[in-house]
């Protein structure tokens, strides 16, 4: 780093400088400038054990290395290798061939609208969820939760067994019981039956319900999950008067306006919405044509925020006021003016100016926590815009049979209290941790003489019924699922039940009195019923095979918007609370996966945690640092959990995140943060007002990696906008000069050899302006190169293990900064500055210009890690890999090493996947073509905004795109020659709005 | 004060530099060529297994090809242990009462598969791939040894980097025709012996001949292997 730097840094205080409005910063400490921060910028690990910084002790260092040498010797060449056997088959299956991937057709099971994969099984054991292609909601790419599927079929922590009152039981046992329960329950047409399910996307469970209604006519089916459709249900009903799910088309839209909706946000049903948005904002060949324009408001940063030109801080309670406001603007009945003096009228002015202009390519979506009005409004925005038909298509629900969910569970409590329930059956869900703290739904269930519950995990609902029953994961079992636009897919499974869990469908079939037929007979026996009898062989195999049925979208349905003339709500007093569930563990459904604890949440960084989100301002006010933790009363009831101060969070608000505080999780999810549903009322599920807020004196650690792996950004003024690592242009500015920085010649010396250049050149491109930082690609690389989970502790000595990070900048005013995200994976360096320090050449260069890691060979050293500006090499400190749990080797790939301690390992663009390319293009005597190489982090990332490819061939995807103008490479002032290369970022704000 | 070096302290000094210079060199040494032992490679140790099946009798004495059991060798990475279906495909008909044949019977009556020791074993870091290796020109024969020749099976090379590298470095040497690579005994300079109707050539003209036509590239760099 240059002396200039330094002292650039050092002038900067709490005072806004000139530097600080254009200066990108990672977090609060660096924007600040705070005391130690420079310190800590040169450390590779910023909470290095202590030892390492002593001053130099010779005689220790001698000691050190003169051990580890004799053992690196002893254990390379005097081991004999241990016995092994090889097991053939006694009877070989079909298709079966050791070494050889097989890809089979799915889909995964979600209440807004399922996704279709492809996923890779070696020898019958699924490795590795890809997206089905073919699946509208797919389209190739998938989300974090399809990702992280597979470490959630091998969790170890999984339910087992049956159990009754907590001892194991059989399927047998549990038969005679629910038969004779069933037969008491005929005499009273069942009665005292209810069944408790989350929300249903299978149209075959659907109907088997059907058949018990019909059978037990007085028996009740009840919905419950925390994460429901209640606003956007409830708001439809507004607008429409009828229950219909709107399908926005973000390729469609020119300008979209988004009141709190995370679209862009990883969840199976975002991620066509991703792919649909980010096609509009990838201007090619200098030109920026077809490029929308998004405006964002929201409580605290997210996704979707980043990603707006325009983004808004406004608490979540006030959107209402600022929807109304913006109806009101653009002629909608039932919109009312705003206050002339509201923070918003400025964002909500020139939001409606711009809508009003782009009449049938305006979309304005509203998001699930939003109250019911809004979204009301906002379909009837689109409406008055006449997008219906060309933005957004109005169809029926991915749900089937949805009911108010809030209402549903209210009265089976109520009825569970009343003695009225003499048999109980929840099929899957955790209602006893998640369900609204008023409605007790606990000491309800305590009174029903029978309850059942089908769960993959020992939960919290299940210490508390007589049968638990252990499910199978949805890798494991058949079943249909429609997606967000109603296509059907097949849900196949991909390897017999690990533990002989049962399905939904089993178990209703139990209730319906038909134990004996399986998930399969019964889902055929449906889809014979869709499809009809005609060739229905033929016609099924082909659906299993693509994953899904044909044809099968919903249709549009025609909408006419209604007087809407419900009264705006009271303005909120006090200090607001906002419920929001993870980014990555939901709403604690994945609480247990390692994968998703340990992953830094998109826009906070934060792992292993949940936390109390508060705005800067709310924080000085309250005298609360980050960290601290807090007490926050709502209601009279309590909880504490830590404060985490948020650039871009709404004042007088607090964010508490879901699905955290797991008491039966497992392992991994037990006591992780605080459960934040203790305080979250039928009422206030999304958010309420009046809570108070109180400093408990005490602190907590919270493992965020914002800090970690910092390149060096602190650079002097003349060169900041030439080198920073995100770099960011307006679309008026790209018009002008796309190349938006301009080139300067330098140059391109080296000292050592021009390396021999083999068959191919890879490379790769990332675009700043299509991703969306949600977070798949990491998850996808996990899964994909089998990295280890490390644990809080080392997370907070900067010891993480991804190979591929998503840095997040903020930009300006800690109140509502800019923020920007960039993927770093390795920049596989032409003049790599990791290869040529390591003494045993562990790194070494490909010929095609992969920077390879000899994982045999590494001694640990780190001298690489220490060497390398981008800061993406990642060290086993300890035995982090699992070896010693039987279930999770069956989910790691075969086709990469399993890293042992003392070994330093990173990105290689997953060789292997290039390797099997090269073999098959090989034995086909050709050349490999242009995209049959996809890494994890490019087939998964919903925005297609990684290529990756030869760079040698003009005519490659990943060339044509290093040829645009607003290539770049990261650092290139330190001539490493990046084979990585990003696209900037091009922002679209509006005029009046920037001034 | 008493000295602390005694004069005989010049001699041990002289000796010990000499001393610690042969221990090093030896303890080198012996590093260095541990692997190259026998018993650490097993080289040449023939292992036994459950079933004593013998290459030499299947392959020399009945003509059965390599791939005819090996069945994926020019598929996938793995050449492939057959399922007893395949031994039993012959032995339900012939030897089907032999006591030695037992094990096998059992193991097709009960669906528990057989276990064999393994005799080739890479360490698991090394991706090895057999299909490329035979689509390239390279024969069973110049890693496996005279599988003909051996009643039960034994290794003949160390599978070591070292070894790997002689070939990778120097393919024109080893190279064959791709319709020879199940040949055993195959000899560029009798091609007839082993019914092939090429002329008589020598390697050292065959092999470089061999190795253009068959695009054979020299790929030593690490990522090739090891992942």
């Amino acid at each position: 780093m240059s002396q200039q730097a330094h002292d650039s840094t050092a002038q900067s205080g709490a005072v806004t400088t000139d530097l600080q409005k254009t200066k990108m910063w990672r977090s609060l400490a660096e924007y600040h400038g705070q005391a130690g921060f420079q310190e800590q910028l040169l450390r590779e690990h910023p909470q290095q054990t202590q030892k390492v910084f002593d001053p130099p002790q010779r005689r220790d260092f001698l000691k050190l290395m003169g051990a580890s040498l004799a053992l690196a010797g002893v254990s390379a060449s005097c081991t004999k290798q241990p016995k092994e056997k090889l097991v053939p088959w006694a009877k070989n299956p079909e298709q079966l061939l050791p070494g050889k991937a097989l890809f089979f057709a799915t889909s995964m099971p979600w209440s807004s609208g399922s996704i279709g994969l492809l996923v890779e099984s070696h020898m019958g054991r699924p490795t590795k969820c890809e997206g089905n292609a073919d699946h509208p909601a797919s389209l190739g790419a998938t989300d974090v939760w399809s990702q992280a599927a597979v470490l959630g079929l091998y969790d170890p922590d999984r339910s087992q067994t049956l159990t009754y009152r907590g001892r194991a039981s059989t399927w047998g046992a549990f038969l005679d019981a629910m038969k004779a329960a069933m037969t008491e329950q005929v005499g009273k047409q069942g009665a005292g039956v209810r069944i408790l399910s989350q929300a249903s996307v299978s149209p075959t469970l659907e109907a088997q319900f059907q058949d018990l209604l019909a059978k037990y006519p007085k028996a009740a089916w009840h919905q419950w999950q925390p994460h429901n459709r209640d606003n956007a249900r409830a708001g439809a009903q507004l607008a429409f008067g009828k229950d219909v799910a709107a399908l926005p088309r973000f390729d469609k839209a020119e300008v979209v306006v988004s009141l709190e909706s995370d679209f862009l946000s990883s969840a199976p049903a975002n991620v066509r919405a991703i792919r649909d948005f980010s096609s509009r904002r990838k201007p090619r060949g200098g030109k920026a044509e077809h490029v929308n324009r998004l405006y964002v408001a929201e409580g605290r940063p997210t996704c979707t925020g980043a990603a707006a030109d325009h983004r808004l801080t406004l608490r979540p309670s006030e959107i209402e006021s600022a929807v109304r406001a913006l109806a009101h603007k653009l002629g909608v009945e039932g919109g009312t003016p705003g206050l002339a003096g509201a923070s918003f009228m400025r964002w909500v002015e020139a939001a409606a100016k711009d809508l009003a202009a782009h009449k049938g390519s305006a979309l304005v979506v509203a998001g699930e926590s939003q109250p019911p009005a809004v979204h009301a409004l906002a379909h009837l925005i689109n409406e008055k815009l006449e997008s219906i038909g060309s933005c957004v298509q109005y169809v029926a629900p991915a749900e089937l049979s949805g009911s108010d969910n809030t209402q549903s569970l209210r009265t089976l409590c109520s009825e569970m209290k009343a003695g009225k329930v003499d048999l109980l059956v929840m099929l899957g869900g955790n209602p006893a941790y998640d369900a609204p703290v008023d409605l007790d739904f606990a000491v309800g269930l305590a009174k029903v003489p029978l309850r059942v519950h089908l769960s993959l995990y020992q939960d919290e609902t299940s210490q508390l019924v007589d049968w638990h029953v252990n499910e199978a994961h949805f890798l494991e079992a058949w079943s249909d699922a429609r997606g967000a636009d109603g296509t059907l897919g097949i849900v196949q499974p991909l390897i017999a039940p690990l533990y002989g869990g049962k399905s939904a469908h089993e178990l209703l079939a139990v209730l319906n009195d038909k134990p004996g037929v399986s998930a399969y007979d019964t889902l055929r026996e449906n889809t014979k019923k869709r499809i009809g009898e005609a060739d229905f062989e033929r016609k099924w195999r082909r659906i299993v095979h693509d994953g899904l049925v044909p044809g099968s979208a919903s249709e549009a349905l025609a909408v006419t918007g209604q007087k809407f003339s419900q009264a705006p709500a009271a303005a909120p007093a006090g200090l607001e609370i906002v419920f929001r569930h993870d980014p990555l563990i939901h709403d604690g459904r994945f609480a247990n996966n390692g994968w998703l604890l340990e992953q830094p949440r998109p826009m906070t960084m934060l792992t292993w945690d949940n936390i109390v989100q508060l705005s800067p301002a709310t924080a000085a006010k309250n005298g609360i640092e980050t960290g601290d933790v807090v007490e926050i009363a709502f209601e009279g009831r309590k909880l504490s959990g830590p404060a985490f101060i948020t650039p871009g969070h709404a004042d007088e608000s607090l964010t508490l995140t879901l699905g955290f505080g797991r008491r039966n999780a497992g392992r991994m999810g037990n006591g992780v943060g605080y459960d934040a549903y203790a305080l979250r009322t039928s009422a206030a599920q999304h958010m309420g007002s009046g809570a108070t807020l109180s400093r408990t004196g005490e602190s907590y650690e919270l493992a965020t990696t914002q800090e970690h792996d910092k390149m060096d950004t602190n650079l002097p003024e003349n060169l900041r906008e030439e080198m920073s690592p995100v770099r960011v242009g307006t679309l008026d500015r790209f018009r002008e000069n796309p190349h938006l920085v301009e080139k300067k010649e330098r140059e391109d010396t080296t000292l050592y050899p021009e390396r021999a250049h083999g068959e191919y050149a890879w490379g790769m491109v990332i675009d700043l302006n299509a991703c969306t930082a949600c977070g798949a690609c990491v998850t996808a690389c996990s899964a994909e190169n089998n990295i280890p989970v490390v644990g809080k502790s080392e997370i907070l000595r900067g010891r993480e293990m991804h190979w591929l990070r998503i840095d997040r900048y903020f930009q300006g005013d800690p109140k509502n900064p800019k923020i920007y995200t960039q993927p770093i994976p390795c920049m596989q360096c032409e003049n790599a500055p990791c290869e040529t320090v390591c003494p045993v050449a562990a790194t070494t260069h490909s010929p095609e210009g992969l920077n390879d890691m000899v994982y045999n060979r590494c001694i640990g050293t780190r001298y690489c890690a220490n060497n390398c500006p981008y800061k993406v090499r990642r060290f086993n400190f300890f035995l982090y890999s699992d070896y010693d749990s039987e279930s999770l080797k069956m989910g790691r790939n075969p086709d990469v090493t399993v890293r042992s301690r003392g070994v330093m390992e990173k990105c290689t663009y997953c060789v292997q996947r290039i390797n099997r390319a090269r073999l098959t293009a090989k034995k086909e005597d050709r050349k490999i073509r242009d995209g049959e190489i996809r890494t994890a982090c490019q087939a998964v990332c919903p925005a297609d905004a990684i290529a990756f490819g030869d760079i040698r061939d003009p005519q490659s995807a990943v060339s044509k795109l290093k040829a645009e103008p607003q290539n770049y490479a990261l650092l290139e002032e330190l001539n490493t020659r990046p084979r990585t290369t990003y696209l900037a970022r091009i922002t679209n704000p509006n005029r009046e709005l920037e001034t | 004060m008493a000295q602390i070096f005694t004069p005989s302290t010049n001699t041990l000094s002289k000796v010990s530099i000499v001393a610690v210079a042969v221990i090093a060199g030896t303890g080198a040494f012996a590093l260095t060529t541990a692997n190259r032992w026998p018993w650490i490679n097993n080289v040449a140790v023939a292992v036994e297994q459950d079933v004593p099946f013998s290459h030499k009798h299947h392959v020399n004495g009945l003509g059965i090809d390599c791939r005819f059991c090996h069945t994926s060798v020019e598929e996938t990475a793995f050449a492939g242990i057959p399922p007893v279906k395949t031994c039993m495909g012959c032995h339900s008909v012939v030897w089907k009462d032999a006591p030695m044949l037992e094990p096998l019977r059992e193991s097709y009556r009960t669906d528990i598969p057989l276990q064999w020791t393994r005799v080739h074993d890479l360490p698991d870091f090394v991706y090895f791939n057999h299909s490329i290796h035979l689509k390239k020109g390279i024969g069973c024969e110049s890693c496996h040894g005279r599988v003909d020749q051996m009643p039960l099976m034994w290794k003949v090379n160390s599978l070591n980097m070292e070894w790997c590298l002689a070939c990778h470095r120097n393919p024109q040497d080893f190279v064959r025709p791709r319709e020879q690579v199940t040949t055993m005994g195959w000899d560029p300079m009798q091609p007839e012996k082993s019914g092939s109707s090429l002329p008589p050539t020598p390697q050292a003209e065959l092999g470089p001949k061999l190795v253009q036509e068959y695009k054979i590239q020299s790929l030593t760099n690490c990522s090739t292997c090891h992942r």
